[in-house]
């Protein structure tokens, strides 16, 4: 199990290739990447996150361990960018390794809905017509709620 | 103690941390955010929405509600927009 909270980018592909190679027990690995979106009518030139790092650590160590109890998981690797990204650059990914795809996939979907609303990352939008912060969605809310 | 911030209420307070000392009868998060907004009326207006404030005490997330006795630390917060 492994957290990695960094300003460094970071290559997705390299880091699966890496996960893949801890262990050669498991059946399926499920890999989730969020990437700073900029669309066409409303863009972004810029995404910059703030971070608690030592919060975030905690945070997402103590979220691995939940996922280790409630799914049926071989190993979990977590990766969260801080800093200014831009569009198209990768920003968190979540990788999950499990004797079956099940676990897999859902152990990657509650890693990502906890992280939305309990790691301490804030984002902050840099557009043509300056820089705002982004607001909580409630949405977010709700999808941590149906694991409850 | 020192006192954290963080995102737009860094922004807002113009500082990202500072020291200070509240009397031993502030004893959870609540009262202190109620002690800080009583000495500076930037806070005050900052905090106004107080569920909109979120707390990690020696960087443990926590409630308002939550024990500040003995803490170095103390960390306030917007709701959290990673991922």
């Amino acid at each position: 199990m492994t957290v990695r909270v960094t300003t460094e980018r970071f290559d997705p592909g390299a880091e699966l290739n890496t996960f893949l190679s801890a262990t050669d027990n498991a059946g399926a690995a499920a890999t989730f990447t969020g990437v700073v979106r900029s669309n066409p009518q409303d863009p972004i030139t810029a995404l910059t996150l703030e971070c608690y790092p030592e919060l975030a650590l905690n945070q997402l160590n103590d979220l691995l361990a939940q996922a280790t109890n409630r799914f049926d998981l071989l190993a979990a690797t977590i990766i969260h960018r801080y800093g200014t990204l831009h569009p198209g650059e990768p920003i968190v990914q979540v990788m999950t390794l499990s004797p079956h795809r099940q676990a897999a996939f859902e152990a990657a979907e509650f890693l990502m809905d906890f992280l939305k609303t309990d790691a301490p990352f804030w984002k902050q939008e840099t557009t043509p017509q300056g820089t705002h912060w982004v607001e909580a969605k409630s949405a977010d809310d709700e999808a941590k709620a149906r694991w409850e | 103690m020192k006192i954290l911030y963080f995102a737009w209420l860094r922004e807002r307070l113009n500082r990202g941390e500072e020291e200070v000392s509240p009397p031993a009868e502030v004893s959870t998060v609540a009262e202190l955010i109620d002690w800080l907004a009583g000495r500076d009326e930037a806070f005050a207006l900052a905090t106004e929405k107080r569920s909109l404030i979120k707390a990690a005490v020696d960087a443990k997330l926590v409630g308002h509600d939550a024990s500040i006795h003995g803490a170095s630390t103390v960390a306030l917060f917007p709701p959290m927009t990673g991922g």
